[in-house]
């Protein structure tokens, strides 16, 4: 994988959004001075090698009725931790799902799954099922797990990238 | 500054199967707003307008290309702060002068300020959450993800 300037250039106009146009690629490659099939040829390279996820929708949780954000936080055998990372992940109401440090004593947790629900009541029942898909690959109850509830939102501007 | 989370927006059937549809990917070819239209059932200007009124009432916080900041170089972590509740508005407020605070939630643990800080690169990171510390005078954990495993996420609207 190679990221060149021309890459660079390139995620830069287009971090914000794609233009509401019928031809947006057409659009940005007018303002980078490069040919429409030059732009869809490095878009479609950033997509196979996973430089960019996707080109897609984000919606605010909240405005789709998601109010309830709960971060579920599980202390899990570290040689298992892989496989039911893969697992928990793929459960359709988790929205992340990673393997990230512990730092004991304060916090024993070594895998993060959000959940989002539109009541704190469907969020815990979610929790629960990750519980229980837990319990199951295990073979034993989870020996510790949490669930933080966001409280507020102190700050959202999002990720952006200065080139 | 803590925002006021806003009720849920009703939606039409046909604006919840773009938000649904698409996102979970978009076409990359000339005509790509009319491609989307024509699996989604409707026509391109449709689509166009549809999407614009998303946006404008924020129910998309955005249409577009998702980048992968650690494949792109950069460096993302998950840090997290016990603050004392007297002193909370004050390390809000010193925490979020940070430009590479992407997001920042309070959150109910004794552990109960969580933000995400997105870096050019490892070294403005560990900068960053020097800085931090030593403004705030507290610990700060870092929670770097070791591992990122495929999530499946669409909220149904």
């Amino acid at each position: 994988m190679t990221h060149d300037e021309l890459d660079r250039q390139i995620v830069l106009a287009t971090q914000s959004g794609l233009p509401l146009v019928a031809e947006p690629y057409a659009q940005i490659a007018t303002g980078l001075g490069i040919a429409e099939a030059e732009l869809l040829e490095r878009l479609r390279a950033m997509q196979a090698d996973g430089r960019m996820r996707r080109i897609g929708a984000v919606p605010n949780h909240y405005r789709l009725g998601y109010r309830s954000n709960g971060m579920t936080v599980w202390d899990v055998p570290d040689d298992r931790v892989m496989a039911l990372g893969e697992r928990i992940g793929a459960l359709p109401f988790v929205s992340h799902c990673y393997r990230r440090p512990r730092h004991p004593p304060d916090w024993p947790y070594n895998l993060f799954a959000m959940v989002h629900g539109r009541s704190r009541a469907e969020t815990d029942a979610k929790a629960a099922q990750v519980a229980d898909e837990i319990a199951a690959l295990l073979g034993y109850a989870c020996r510790d797990w949490r669930v933080l509830y966001s409280s507020a939102i102190l700050k959202k501007t999002g990720m952006r990238f200065s080139g | 500054m803590a925002e006021t989370t806003p009720a849920a927006t009703p939606l039409d059937e046909l604006d919840r199967r773009i938000v649904n549809q698409l996102q979970c990917g978009f076409p990359i070819c000339s005509h790509p707003y009319a491609a989307a239209a024509e699996a989604l059932g409707c026509d391109e200007g449709e689509l166009l307008a549809r999407l614009r009124a998303l946006l404008d009432s924020g129910l998309l916080s955005r249409f577009g290309p998702l980048y992968n900041a650690e494949k792109l170089g950069g460096a993302l972590s998950l840090c997290a702060i016990a603050v004392p509740e007297a002193r909370f508005a004050e390390v809000t407020e010193q925490v979020n002068a940070h430009p590479e605070v992407a997001h920042n939630y309070r959150r109910e643990h004794r552990l109960n300020m969580w933000f995400v800080l997105a870096t050019d690169s490892l070294a403005a990171q560990r900068a960053t959450l020097d800085a931090i510390q030593a403004e705030t005078g507290l610990a700060v954990h870092n929670m770097p993800k070791e591992a990122e495993f495929f999530v499946g996420l669409h909220l149904a609207a």
